[in-house]
């Protein structure tokens, strides 16, 4: 059993619980022990560096100090947690005057960050801790024929990922270790337009439009995320997409962790499989 | 007119830095998903701070559109982190005000902040419904289905959820903004 500290982040309990119902039971089948960091707070994402740099170092540091606490690493499912979390603590290594800024404000919930946390993307840990060789031996309903294009997104792989930032492999390869075909396509690193979706929704829709259709055009039945933004973007947009561009995607967005659950034979509602948006039953009916 | 110690206040924010590496090749504005929507898109950005164009810059819609891809910032041929620059700029174009109303990506970020700020967790519906309410409540209509999918498959919860030690976290913050501003 490996253990490790968990950082749900706050879309896996609300727009991308099929991401937070799914990691857990996959994870237990692959002997990991995900222990939720005791009263995590959100990890400032994106947004928060973009209003108040030293606030959201501190809201970042809390959950570092936390988590140091463990002495564990810090894993995350979410794509946006991991490089705000990860910045976060590179940021506080580079800029002395920040570190001690940051001290100075945990000082006021008497927290302390020593910078010892090491912050994991939960694909990471899957691929280089469990490894596609594992998860394959542990397979019970091999994917078959099924025809699964991998979409990274950005912050699994940039800037600072585990993986090549522009032509990565490992989502391939730990789908391919399901049994699935690994469809081959050009965008798969590329940007759904994230949280733009809200206050820029035009441009966002023609990023989707432009995954979606290359996806579609390559063969792909289904597209598998680990990201809470991408999977919400294709997912929860793709009519918004089809209404926009005259488009009949129909083409189900799982997460990762639910296509792993499909393989090593966890029910469907363990893995909030009716919770997707675009239904993906019909493509994994011969799986489950 | 030009500001000349506007490249010094784009450097002193954390990520600004390494700025007057860039030898102007493009391949960020090359590489943006999103650059054909910028007033003045990320290799001109770049350009306009160390020209001292600091408020025709900070009340343009230009960084705004940085979708955090981080494409510029594996490729730039001199590490200057385009992205990280891109959030600096920001980060003073909200410090100083100098965002306009057709900007309506920091009210967003404004949003997001203050959920995350009130619960210790961001409360994605609340955040929402904020947001259009403060820009365009009919673009919230045309959003209403897919809300209303969310919502139908059980992923917009309609309470919050709160932190046990939410005190604690607003002290943090609180000091830091007293300590005003990273520096």
């Amino acid at each position: 059993m490996k253990n490790y500290s968990y950082f749900p982040g706050c879309s896996a309990e609300a727009t991308a619980s099929p991401l937070g119902l799914s990691v857990l039971p996959v994870a237990k089948e692959l002997d990991m022990d995900l222990i939720e960091l005791e009263d995590w707070n959100c990890c400032g994402s994106s947004p928060y560096g973009s209003v108040d740099k030293l606030e959201a170092a501190c809201i970042a540091a809390r959950n570092l100090a936390l988590a140091e606490k463990t002495g564990l690493d810090l894993v995350t499912p979410c794509s946006n947690c991991f490089v705000t979390l990860h910045g976060a603590n590179v940021y506080l290594k580079e800029y002395p005057t920040l570190k001690e800024q940051v001290s100075e404000a945990l000082a006021m919930a008497s927290l302390d960050y020593k910078g010892r946390v090491r912050v994991r993307h939960l694909v990471e840990v899957l691929y280089s801790d469990i490894t596609p060789e594992v998860i394959r031996a542990k397979v019970t309903k091999s994917l078959k024929r099924l025809r699964v294009a991998s979409y990274y997104g950005c912050q699994l792989v940039r800037p600072d990922g585990f993986d090549d930032p522009e032509s990565p492999h490992s989502l391939d390869e730990l789908v391919a270790s399901l049994g699935a075909d690994v469809v081959s396509w050009q965008l798969k690193a590329h940007c759904c337009g994230s949280s733009l979706v809200m206050p820029e929704q035009e441009v966002a829709l023609e990023l989707i439009n432009k995954l979606l259709r290359n996806a579609q055009e390559n063969g792909a039945q289904c597209l598998v995320t680990p990201c809470p933004l991408c999977q919400i973007n294709l997912d929860a947009y793709q009519s918004q997409v089809n209404r926009r561009f005259k488009t009949k995607y129909n083409l189900p967005v799982l997460f990762l962790t639910q296509l792993v659950g499909v393989a090593l034979g966890i029910k469907p509602d363990a893995l909030g499989l009716s919770r997707n948006i675009v239904s993906p039953m019909r493509v994994l009916a011969p799986y489950l | 007119m030009a500001d000349v110690s506007f490249i010094d206040e784009v450097c002193s924010i954390p990520g600004g830095g390494a700025i007057r590496s860039c030898i102007q090749c493009g391949m960020c504005t090359g590489s943006c998903p999103t650059a054909s929507r910028w007033d003045y898109p990320p290799r001109q950005a770049i350009a306009m701070v160390r020209a001292g164009l600091r408020d025709e810059l900070l009340s343009s819609n230009s960084m705004w559109f940085c979708a955090s891809c981080y494409t510029c910032t594996v490729r730039c041929p001199r590490d200057i982190k385009p992205t990280d620059i891109m959030h600096a700029l920001e980060v003073l174009a909200i410090r100083n005000g100098l965002s306009t109303k057709r900007n309506r990506t920091p009210v967003m970020y404004q949003c997001f902040v203050d959920s995350a700020k009130g619960n210790g967790r961001v409360y994605e519906l609340g955040m929402m419904l904020k947001f259009f309410l403060r820009t365009n409540p009919f673009a919230a209509l045309k959003l209403a289905p897919v809300g209303l999918g969310l919502l139908l498959h059980r992923r917009l919860p309609l309470k919050p959820s709160r932190i046990k030690e939410i005190g604690e976290l607003k002290a943090i913050l609180n000091k830091a903004k007293a300590l005003g501003g990273a520096k």
